[in-house]
């Protein structure tokens, strides 16, 4: 490939972008020999990624999270509701995950990603597992009126990690989360105010509940890694998850305990000491995460 | 220090295991294993010709179809195929019939904890039953952190719901080699303390985890044993 001229430069570029496609597995391990991938990042480190809070002006609380190219927006929309009988004093939450056909050229209107209810009961379970979300916090009068959130997680660009960058998001927008204030209107139901006569007390009917934040018992960061030979990566691009299989995802909640470490499988077998260093890992990229996300936070509310 | 655990077995102590295999006539492999009251039963068909999209040609392609006990199939029925699929890919020699299609199907006709693993030990004896070409066999185990430290190996769903975290743990199979060395070793580690797959349930410290892992490997020693045994007869 080494060559002088300006044409012969191109030919080397040519030559590869072909070795690239035609020998994938070849071409990463080449850059691991050297201690390094092919964006140039050393093998424990993650992408640069961003938070930016109230993406979606219409929802309760919404966020966006982009570790790399991988771009997810959350939403929360709140409804109230009848709480269930077996748990009279607690709301509810349902966590849902879509893949529309604009994330990647793998997915299309016919052929939903096979990923997508995974990752969504993967998050689903994170969080409610966790008690990140303290649901007497969503009870408004015990066995009449609860809350119910529904966060809804778009990815918009799938570019490896997606399960990282949902989680980021999801978590993001349950930060920025506001309850609306409620009043009970003449029918004695629980209605709840917008967000304009909220602050006129123009209304009549009393306000049982005002505006208010959710507290957060912990907050959960995670990151996937991948498992090849003798090497961990961290945070996966779509193109290294593609070619080696074998990916472990951490997730830690800020007092560092573990609410799941997920390995679903792959060629590779994980000995403790690999484990090890993947939670290593991920508890380096907690304290980057939870700096990203103090950040965007402090942001917010300077605005 | 003793759990009282409320079928009265011991912290270590597994329910009783059982396997069957050749139980379906038209499929090529079959088996029913049963740990305790949860029952699986896993039907092999394949290698058939063709794979599916977007899947590697090179390789043989494996497919897992997950029936629930009450047939409303959801996230979580989808998530315990994504599992397995890659469970047994890693374990079949995928090399040796390239561009075919293996379909596992697992039923689940009764389910009292530790599903997971259960279906995983079904299909293993499954695949062996087709003739499948695997490179070990996956032994898989559940266990689960009562408060304090303490781990219970095999919980029931009654366990299972009051516990504060389960793990579902799968292993390479222990080795039985007729050399005096013993098991294949990977840089002075044995091959068999490694994890296949790790899913967990819960919050639970990092230390609890890594002693979860010690104790899922003794316990699928004995798995391992009773797969042999079975798997001769």
């Amino acid at each position: 490939m080494g060559s002088s001229g300006a044409s012969g430069n191109l030919e080397g570029e040519m030559e590869v972008d072909a070795f690239r496609r035609l020998f994938p597995l070849r071409f990463h391990e080449r850059h691991l020999l050297e201690s390094i991938r092919p964006d140039a990042r050393p093998l424990e480190r993650a992408r640069e990624s961003t938070v930016a809070l109230g993406a979606v002006a219409s929802a309760d609380g919404s966020a966006m999270a982009k570790i790399g190219h991988t771009t997810m927006l959350a939403a929360i929309k709140m409804e109230v509701m009848t709480p269930s009988s077996e748990s009279p004093d607690e709301g509810c939450v349902a966590i849902d995950f879509h893949m529309p056909p604009i994330c990647s050229p793998f997915v299309r209107p016919g052929r939903p990603a096979e990923v997508a209810p995974v990752i969504a009961k993967q998050l689903s379970d994170a969080i409610t597992s966790s008690g990140m979300i303290n649901l007497k916090e969503l009870s408004l009068t015990t066995g009449k009126a609860a809350w119910m959130a529904y966060l809804d997680v778009y990815c918009l660009d799938a570019d490896g990690a997606l399960f990282d960058a949902a989680l980021l998001s999801a978590v993001a927008a349950f930060s920025h989360l506001q309850i609306p204030a409620v009043s009970i209107n003449e029918d004695g139901r629980v209605v709840t105010m917008s967000r304009e006569d909220g602050d006129g007390k123009l209304a009549n009917d009393p306000v049982i509940k005002e505006r208010r934040k959710l507290t957060l018992n912990c907050i959960l960061f995670s990151l996937t890694c991948i498992l090849h030979k003798k090497y961990i990566l961290a945070d996966p691009t779509a193109e290294e998850e593609s070619v080696m299989e074998t990916h472990v995802t951490v997730v830690l909640d800020s007092s560092s305990r573990l609410v799941s470490l997920y390995k679903p499988g792959g060629p590779v077998l994980a000995y403790a000491s690999a484990v090890q260093d993947c939670i290593a890992l991920t508890r380096h990229r907690v304290k980057e995460l939870q700096k990203i996300l103090n950040e965007a936070i402090s942001d917010m509310e300077v605005d | 220090m003793e759990i009282d655990r409320h079928d009265s077995r011991t912290r270590n102590q597994l329910r009783p295991l059982a396997c069957s295999r050749n139980i379906l006539n038209r499929a090529h492999g079959s088996a029913r294993w049963s740990q305790g009251d949860t029952i699986v039963m896993a039907a092999v068909y394949g290698p058939k010709a063709g794979i599916r999209k977007n899947e590697n040609p090179e390789k043989a392609c494996i497919e897992v179809i997950w029936k629930p006990r009450t047939d409303q199939v959801g996230k979580a029925e989808k998530e315990y195929e994504m599992i397995l699929k890659r469970t047994l890919q890693s374990i079949c020699v995928l090399t040796i019939n390239p561009n075919t299609t293996t379909t596992v199907i697992l039923q689940v006709v009764n389910d009292d904890g530790s599903v997971l693993p259960c279906a995983i030990n079904a299909s293993c004896a499954a695949l062996v039953d087709a003739g499948i070409p695997l490179k070990h066999l996956a032994v898989a185990i559940c266990c689960a952190l009562a408060g304090s430290g303490s781990v219970i190996l095999d919980p029931t769903k009654l366990e299972e719901q009051k516990m504060e975290a389960f793990t579902y743990l799968v292993f390479p199979n222990s080795v039985l080699s007729v050399l005096p060395e013993g098991s294949l070793h990977v840089d002075g580690e044995p091959m068999e303390h490694a994890i296949i797959t790790s899913v967990t349930h819960g919050v639970i410290s990092v230390d609890d985890y890594l002693y979860c892992l010690e104790r899922g490997h003794a316990a699928s020693a004995k798995i391992s044993d009773f797969l042999r045994r079975s798997l001769q007869s």
